[in-house]
């Protein structure tokens, strides 16, 4: 592949959509957040780039995609081991058309550190030829939620600017869908197996990204690629905020969750429209506040749909739906119910 | 052991003298080499390192940006990330804190990102102990990192800013831990001579430097680091189809260590008047010897105190400091042994159900030759225990025994361990 150049915004006719991120040193200025699908498609490139190995209809690239959509310029990106990792990067071959790192499974957080230091220690020496370099760390819920949380907490912690999207596919997928603290509970997966006795996993998920808002980093959000707006206004707010921003970004898995492959985008939205995964953000500033379909069903309960409409889809609910098993169903829906609740509490914009 | 140079480019009286222990010697070299991120955490007996280094950047004497990880496993993370970037980057640790980087060196060593990597070498944990021995070091011996090992606190100051000189160079790219004895040198005071800043920074060429590589998707050679301008993948899937070849160039990279060494050391010696050895091998009273000790670290200075008084007594002992142990300098270290009659290896590590790893490697350097040394392994020190002169004598005494008898009945001996 020929050298090629960035921004050429829009696009020339003609030229193949995939193309390298070049911002050659001296770059200014700010890539627009263009939020119209027509003026998205003609004019925007995604840090991914096509030919990656991820599943048909795996969710993850989408996250990505429209996440890289709002980039504002120079970005370096760092990738915890998982799913997109591996399958993004068969060596010798690259999905990424900016600047990626993989360091290891549990440490994406202390990398992205690193990386911000080392951007910061150029611009105090006159070394960084850009105005800003940013960095966005994409990592599983794996990589999240249970081994790389203290990393992740450090550096929350230490506040360095980086944007850290968790893509949570609720469950560790690239080993072969195994339990993780980010797996629903009643799911099965091959290590919380429905059997004779116990119906697949028997904890809840631990609350993220509300141990993300207990950092008091200046921005966290939930987003799933259904609510594409919503998630690219949310990427660019976490760019743009100095110091840590996290958005925990529900990511469907069609050979872990067991649906159809063509389900990826309904899942996402029936995920939100059943309240199972609601849609917000959260600043220190204002406290949380809830967006797009979740700020509607706030203001219009009508809408909240019951969480088997979630869980119907999804054969790793399946054993749920047997006559037999309703009380684990209500035990579920009265989990979904109460954490619900909770957010419309906390909600400064939900209706009182 | 230090030679004088007649007259070294910055001569002693333009040195600055200064009373330190081993890790303030260490955060002073590091503070000098124009460090641009250190990630560090505390672990005794290296945390004087990051605690002096933090006065250097809470009083604005330095550009770095320090960064205060919440663990080794990040700390090693965090100089890969930045590393990766562009950036200088150092850290410093020991014993669990080495092995809780553990799974990070080999990725720092096989991504090719020279970090430079202090330790205060102490006992690994059960039972918890603070004190010096090598165990932490030698488990990070086969993950790719060149490994030097000081006997002094001068020596501590001159490794750590050549360690950066030498990861750099284009021909080795590879990270390298500078290892100085717990205690012994981190916590012990010594007058050392230290360079003027600017000799610092010319010695080293300034800022870090970052090579260029061709990649097939890019018409020029573009800088081999995270890079907005000419985006590059680190760390990406290489399976069975890759992996085997990008070995091969760290052990082809490990092979051209010792000449950028030797190079490094000479032009050091230039500089400061002080060179030790070759910058692999600190070879003593050699030539004739019957009996050669070989040693790693702060040991060095009691053995060589024992070699000079049996040689008064008309003796015909030796040794040599391994200060370079990794890449090992087998061929090098086998030229000075084949003589002897009795090799003794001193080890302050064990292999548990095998030798000491220093003595394992010196087997492997002499197993070609048909004239060779019969060999002892003498495992001292572990935990911290002292190996004072008496002990060293009584294991040049039984050496010499040894090689009057002409066999080696115990090759593997515990020196200053209760019965
Ligand atoms: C320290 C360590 N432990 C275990 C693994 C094996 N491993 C690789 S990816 C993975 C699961 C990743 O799960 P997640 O973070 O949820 O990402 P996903 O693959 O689901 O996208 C595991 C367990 C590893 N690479 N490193
Ligand atoms: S296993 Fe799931 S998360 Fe992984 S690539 Fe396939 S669909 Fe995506
Ligand atoms: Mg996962």
């Amino acid at each position: 592949m020929a050298q090629q150049t960035l921004p050429q915004i829009p696009i020339k006719k003609g030229e193949p959509a995939y193309k390298l991120w070049i911002f050659e040193p001296g770059w200014k200025g700010e890539l627009p957040l263009i939020l119209n699908p027509r003026q998205l498609a003609e004019q925007k490139r995604a840090a991914i780039l096509p030919g990656h190995r991820l599943c048909a209809g795996c969710a993850a690239p989408i996250i990505v995609k429209l996440a890289s959509f709002a980039f504002r310029g120079p970005t370096i990106v760092v990738n915890a081991t998982g799913c997109l990792e591996v399958a993004t990067t068969i060596f010798p071959y690259t999905s990424w058309a900016v600047p990626w790192i993989h360091n290891a499974f549990e440490n994406a957080a202390a990398t992205a550190s690193g990386v911000e230091s080392a951007i910061k220690a150029f611009k105090k020496t006159e070394r960084l030829p850009w105005d800003h370099v940013d960095v966005v760390v994409f990592g599983g819920d794996g990589g999240t939620f249970d081994i790389g949380l203290q990393s992740l907490s450090g550096a929350a912690e230490r506040g360095h600017d980086f944007l850290y999207i968790l893509y949570d596919n609720e469950a560790y997928m690239n080993t072969g869908i195994q339990r993780s603290g980010g797996t629903p509970k009643y799911a099965w997966t091959t290590t919380s197996p429905v059997g004779s006795v116990l119906p697949g996993k028997t904890q809840h998920k631990k609350p993220i990204a509300d141990i993300m808002v207990a950092h008091r980093i200046p921005y966290v959000a939930t987003a799933t690629p259904a609510h594409w707006l919503d998630l690219m206004k949310k990427v660019r707010k976490g760019i743009e905020v100095n110091g840590p921003a996290f958005i925990h970004a529900l990511s469907s898995c069609d050979r872990g969750w067991r649906h159809d492959t063509a389900l990826a985008i309904e899942v996402s939205r029936r995920a939100v429209d059943t309240c199972y995964f609601p849609l917000w953000e959260w600043t220190p500033e204002k406290g949380y506040m809830l967006t797009d379909r979740s700020l509607s069903i706030a203001r219009n309960p009508k809408l909240k749909q019951p969480i088997e409409r979630f869980l119907e889809v999804q054969g790793r609910f399946k054993h749920l739906l047997r006559p037999e098993n309703r009380h684990l169903l209500k035990d579920l829906q009265e989990w979904v119910d109460k954490v619900w609740e909770d957010l419309l509490n906390r909600a400064v914009n939900a209706p009182r | 052991m230090t030679e004088a140079v007649k007259t070294p480019h910055i001569p002693l009286e333009k040195q600055k003298l200064l009373t330190v222990n081993g890790d303030e010697a260490v955060a002073w070299a590091a503070k000098q080499s124009l460090v641009d991120v250190v990630a560090a955490y505390p672990i005794t007996p290296q945390t004087i390192i990051v605690e002096k280094f933090s006065e250097f950047v809470a009083n604005g004497e330095v550009h770095t940006e320090f960064v205060p990880v919440e663990s080794e496993h990040s700390a090693m993370s965090a100089c890969v990330g930045a590393a990766a970037a562009g950036a200088r980057a150092f850290t410093a640790t020991a014993a669990n804190g080495l092995a809780l980087m553990w799974e990070i060196l080999y990725i720092a060593a096989s991504l090719r990102l020279p970090i430079v990597l202090a330790v205060a070498n102490r006992a690994l944990s059960a039972p918890i102990n603070i004190h010096c021995d090598h165990s932490d070091a030698m488990g990070m011996r086969d993950a790719g990192w060149i490994q030097l090992f000081v006997e002094n606190v001068q020596e501590a100051y001159d490794t750590t800013i050549q360690a950066f000189k030498i990861a750099e160079d284009e021909r080795v790219l590879l990270p390298v831990a500078v290892n100085l004895d717990g205690f012994f040198l981190s916590h012990t005071l010594e007058n050392i001579h230290i360079l003027p800043d600017e000799a610092v920074h010319e010695f080293l060429g300034g800022y870090r430097k970052v090579p260029k590589v061709k990649v097939d998707y890019f018409d020029e050679e573009v800088p081999l680091m995270l890079n907005p301008a000419r985006p590059l993948s680190f760390g990406p899937l290489d399976l069975y189809d890759y992996y085997f070849e990008h070995k091969m160039h760290q052990v082809e990279a490990m092979k051209r260590v010792p000449e950028v060494v030797r190079e490094v050391n000479e032009k050091w010696y230039e500089l400061t008047g002080r060179k030790y050895g070759d910058g692999i091998l600190v070879p003593y009273e050699v030539e004739d010897a019957d009996i050669i000790v070989t040693v790693l670290g702060s040991t060095g200075g009691t053995v060589r105190h024992i070699v000079k008084k049996l040689r008064r007594e008309g003796k015909k002992v030796g040794m040599v400091r391994i200060k370079m142990f990794r890449p090992f300098p087998h061929k090098e270290l086998a030229e000075i042994l084949k003589n002897a009659k009795v090799v003794g290896v001193m080890d302050r590590a064990i292999s548990f159900g095998s030798y000491g790893p220093s003595f394992l490697d010196i087997n492997t350097a002499l197993y070609d030759y048909k004239k060779k040394p019969l060999l002892v392994n003498y495992i001292y020190g572990l935990g911290g225990r002292d190996a004072p002169p008496e002990l060293l004598e009584k294991m040049f005494n039984e050496l010499l025994s040894d090689a009057e008898k002409g066999y080696v009945e115990n090759k593997l001996r515990f020196l200053g361990v209760r019965e």
